[in-house]
């Protein structure tokens, strides 16, 4: 019964994840400023650690969270750079 | 003490962080403690101030009034997503807020508020003059947002840390 | 890898819904949005309750199958908390940046920097 639940619910939370990182990606190619790209890029990445986690649930391995990890990782320095290349145009000055 | 140890907080989270990563044995809690030991140090060539705690009861208040408000305009927000604000009758705008606190360990925590609070995000801050730049994803009352920040969030932070 | 309870069962599928329904929400409101600003406070549906969601439903399943207490993914959480505000902040004041050094008109009360 629980198992039943329990593999409905990561389903359920697994499908929203993948229409959310569908919907950042769709902010990703629609722009209109590089901003709202960086901006979507920085929710596809959130949205994908979080499908991880999702995913760590439903197989029962902790195997998941390391990749998150490096996703999350990831993701805040690309951010931080592109978003330090809008400022002046330039990463390292 | 100060010498052996200048960054207590730090280090006492890097060894958190590395005892949650590996597990709880003794020792893991050496190498930790080790780890903690050096790396916190590193954060001397950074220059920070110096963090003082005065009223160490409120952490748990602020932490649940915190946990409660991002609740709240978590549920607002999506609402507000949902239904197309209001059928288009939603107005959002940037605010102008002079805060009184200078202390720079108060304003990283402002921040971190602000921006964890759907419905607010931390624009600028200009520390010459003290002016907070807010952008408000629901305006409907200017002072309210003024009201909810200074009195509400920084009047805590100060009460903690000043 | 045991059974959970039945309570336990439905407070984890009650989180993971919860969590994934809020970073959702925030990933339409992304892409419904007009202005670069609204935008903004879109993603943070999906770091503040819907990160926070879904961990709480991982540390719950993963400490009552394992049968001790495990945490590691507050260390997530942790993470979330102290990054999102910094890339948040950053892009705000690059759009802000940008705006005005191409006087496209923004919506200020008066000049802040």
């Amino acid at each position: 019964m629980s198992g039943t639940i329990l593999l409905v619910a990561t389903l359920l939370a697994q499908g929203m994840l993948v229409i959310a990182m569908l919907l950042a990606v769709l902010r990703i190619l629609r722009g209109p400023r590089a901003q709202d790209r960086v901006l979507g890029l920085d929710t596809l990445y959130v949205n994908a650690m979080l499908l991880l986690i999702t995913m760590g649930i439903r197989t029962g391995s902790i195997f998941f969270f390391e990749a998150s990890l490096v996703i999350g990782v990831l993701g805040f320095v690309s951010t931080l750079a592109l978003a330090k290349f809008l400022m002046r145009g330039e990463v390292i000055e | 003490m100060k010498r052996i140890l200048p960054h207590p907080f730090l280090a006492l989270l890097l060894l958190i962080v590395w005892l949650v990563l590996t597990g709880f044995t003794p020792g893991q809690f050496i190498l930790g403690s080790a780890v903690a030991l050096v790396a916190s140090r590193s954060m001397s060539a950074l220059e920070p101030t110096p963090i003082t705690l005065r009223k160490v009861h409120r952490i748990p208040v602020l932490l649940g009034v915190l946990i409660v408000d991002i609740a709240r305009s978590n549920f607002d927000v999506a609402r507000l997503i949902l239904n197309g604000g209001r059928h288009g009758k939603r107005r959002s705008g940037m605010i102008e807020i002079e805060l009184e606190t200078r202390n720079r360990t108060a304003l990283a925590l402002l921040a971190i508020i602000v921006t964890a609070t759907p419905g607010t995000a931390w624009l600028g801050w200009n520390p010459r003059r003290g002016v907070l730049l807010l952008h408000v994803f629901d305006l409907v009352d200017e002072a309210d947002w003024k009201d909810l920040i200074k009195n509400r969030y920084e009047k805590a932070l100060r009460e903690i840390l000043e | 890898m045991t059974e959970l309870p039945l309570w336990a069962a439905i407070v984890v599928a009650f989180f993971l819904v919860l969590g994934a329904g809020l970073t959702l929400i925030g990933s339409i409101g992304l892409l419904r949005l007009r202005s670069f600003y609204d935008r903004l406070h879109a993603p943070t549906l999906g770091t503040s309750w819907g990160a926070l969601a879904t961990i709480l439903a991982s540390v719950i399943f993963f400490s009552l199958s394992e049968g001790r207490l495990v945490l590691h993914d507050l260390v997530i959480g942790f993470f979330i908390m102290c990054t999102t505000p910094v890339t948040l902040m950053l892009l705000g004041r690059a759009a802000l940046y940008r705006d005005r050094a191409e006087n496209t008109p923004v919506v200020t009360p008066s000049e802040t920097e």
